[in-house]
């Protein structure tokens, strides 16, 4: 698709990221049964439902994760064709997702990781390429995104890290990468109220008008935090109701149920 | 051309020669030695301990040249070198006979607290064998550090054996680096033995060799000893290595931990045998026992195998071993954050084989160990 279409003139917004009728699962199983987003740059946006709707169904699928398939549909990121890239090449080109489970990764420390992935993508997109001195001082910088003490940097990533620590962690990846498109698996689950306060911080300090943010959420409390624009709420591998931020506010008074029999 | 073996006891002894700088006693230990090893030769896969493990048609291959002697005396050594040469089971196997009976000895005897590491360093050179024996006394009380380095240029023969003495409340930290070349054949042995609330932690690398063996046998001998006996194996080619391992808890409340980790490319091959035992009188151990190994290719094939042998109800034992590929959930995540596949499989490796260089505390060698590992994998980091 020619890129001049994706141009908002009104809104002066990139359409980052549009999902057309994405039918997807694992195991022989459909999860997804047709799934529209469109996500523009400079936007937050809240995919909210309930446990099993296909929320993290649809993470996997947009990181590229093997164990999904793709049935039908089509996933369009600045215009192309995301699905038929591998998961470091959408990652390269900008494409974030912070896991709801980070893995631990024994044995190699967050900043030779970090490093590593830094320059796989400067490398991409041709610019310069920094040695440990210079990596060094930039994770510094970008670790106040987080409040991140800087013994973590020489740690085996996340491992023996606390929950929350591990989510910062995950926020402190997205400062280094600077992606166009964060998606945020459920980052608010086993979060207290200081550590969710720290992260949705971080979110906020990363959020710009060249960049879009997808928050992938069972419970309204992360959007107390981080102010979304737009909310789809997802039920049974479909959005079934879209709105502003009050949405949020109304489905956790209303509980899911209201919008699952919406739906309908 | 590897040594004739003599079955004739006379013939076999116009091979052996005493050396006028050692006392008799020493030259009667040798030449025991030499008979045994005439006798039996170097062991066949026809015996349990090495039936994985086929050394004949590898020294067959090299083009060594033994020498009548490669022996370097021991002058004027003291009651308790004495006392440990005679304990040291020469008898184990054709290897360590031929050990004795060559042996280029060296002793360190340890007082008090060294910061400095004891370097031992054992280089042959291509077309050569050599048959180093280490006597290490710790002696009560004392702390020190142990770095014993074997390499080789080319086709070379190794036959090495360290004797360490951990006595009453001493603490050795001892990391025993094997990365001889691809070609050359390694034999080693280390006999170690801890007295009362005496500190072991050893860290065997195992990087070298076209075919290398290690036996390793730690015995407690008073209570409240703590041994740490970890190790790593990386092959790539047709390499194979072989460790065998005997943990001895003899005597009550003592400890014993041991992590063995094997990374296999292409299509090498190692063996793991763990043995511990549990006697009936060492009530209070504490034994944990593992061996991981990531294969990286179908090819390559590891037979291990981790023996508890417990003969007392109160005490604390476990043991397991994997054979595995690397992790997908692991990949995946290197992937999203746009590694491309080859170095995310590399840092995955190069993650679990770190778990054991990480507990080297001397930082020449740790780095030495990194870009080795490194090197294998063909990474830059």
């Amino acid at each position: 698709m020619n890129s001049h279409f994706l141009w908002d003139s009104v809104a002066k917004r990139f359409m980052l990221l549009e999902v057309k009728d994405l039918h997807a699962g694992i195991d022989g199983k459909e999860i997804l049964k047709g799934l529209n987003l469109r996500v523009r740059t400079g936007e937050v946006h809240a995919i909210m439902g309930p446990n099993g709707s296909g929320k993290s169904t649809l993470s996997k699928v947009l990181a590229g994760h093997p164990s999904y398939e793709v049935i039908s549909g089509e996933v369009l990121y600045e215009g192309k064709n995301l699905l038929e890239l591998e998961p470091d090449e959408r990652a390269r080109e900008g494409l974030f997702m912070a896991f709801q489970y980070p893995v631990e990764v024994p044995g190699v420390s967050n900043s030779q990781f970090l490093r590593l992935a830094y320059n796989e993508k400067m490398k991409h997109l041709g610019r310069e390429e920094l040695d440990p001195l210079e990596f060094n001082d930039y994770l510094k910088e970008k670790a106040k995104v987080v409040d991140m003490d800087p013994q973590f940097f020489k740690r085996s990533v996340n491992e023996g890290f606390s929950g929350g620590e591990k989510k910062r962690n995950e926020i402190l990846q997205m400062a280094v990468l600077e992606p166009k498109l964060a998606i945020l698996d459920e980052t608010d689950s086993g979060l207290d109220i200081d550590a969710l306060r720290i992260v949705a911080e971080g979110v906020n300090t990363l959020r710009s008008e060249d960049n879009a943010i997808v928050l992938v959420t069972h419970y309204q409390r992360l959007l107390n935090f981080i102010i979304p624009d737009q909310v789809h709420v997802l039920a049974d591998g479909k959005i079934v109701k879209e709105g502003g931020k009050e949405l949020a506010i109304e489905l956790e008074e209303k509980g899911y149920d209201w919008v699952k029999s919406a739906g309908r | 051309m590897a040594t004739v073996i003599e079955k004739d006891r006379t013939a076999a002894l116009k091979n052996f020669s005493a050396d006028p700088n050692e006392p008799t006693w020493l030259s009667e230990l040798r030449r025991e030695a030499f008979l045994e090893f005439s006798e039996r030769g170097y062991p066949t896969v026809r015996q349990e301990d090495w039936k994985y493990t086929n050394v004949a048609p590898v020294i067959a291959g090299l083009t060594v040249g033994f020498g009548r002697n490669g022996h370097g005396a021991l002058k004027a050594p003291s009651p308790d070198e004495r006392r440990l040469l005679e304990q040291f089971n020469f008898q184990r196997n054709g290897f360590t006979a031929e050990n004795l009976s060559r042996g280029d000895f060296v002793s360190i005897v340890i007082e008090g607290e060294k910061g400095e590491p004891f370097e031992l360093n054992s280089h042959v050179d291509d077309g050569s064998a050599i048959f180093p024996h280490h006597l290490i006394t710790v002696k009560s009380g004392a702390t020190a550090t142990l770095i014993e380095t074997y390499t080789s240029s080319a086709s070379s023969f190794t036959n090495a054996a360290v004797q360490i003495v951990v006595e009453d409340n001493a603490r050795l930290t001892h990391y025993r680096v094997q990365k001889e070349s691809a070609d050359a054949f390694h034999y080693g042995v280390n006999e170690v033995t801890l007295g009362r609330d005496a500190t072991y932690n050893s860290t065997n690398i195992n990087l070298g060799g076209r075919l290398s063996r290690h036996d390793i046998e730690v015995k407690f001998t008073d209570e409240g000893g703590e041994a740490w006996v970890d190790g790593l194996y990386m092959l790539n080619g047709t390499q194979h290595a072989d460790t065998h391992s005997i943990i001895d808890h003899r005597v009550p409340n003592c400890t014993s931990h041991q992590t063995y980790k094997g990374v296999l490319n292409d299509k090498s091959r190692a063996v793991f045998n763990g043995k511990v035992f549990v006697r009936s009188n060492a009530h209070g151990t504490d034994a944990q026992q593992q061996n991981k190994n990531l294969l990286l290719s179908n090819e390559a094939r590891v037979d291990t195998k981790p023996q508890l042998e417990i003969f007392n109800d109160d005490v604390k034992c476990s043991h397991g071993a994997t054979v595995g590929q690397l992790e997908e959930e692991e990949l995946f995540y290197l992937l999203t954050r746009g590694l491309p596949e080859t170095l995310a499989r590399n840092l995955l490796t190069y993650g679990f084989a770190e778990e054991i260089i990480n507990k080297i505390g001397v930082e020449k060698i740790k780095a030495e160990l990194d870009n080795a590992v490194l090197h294998r994998l063909a990474t830059v980091l």
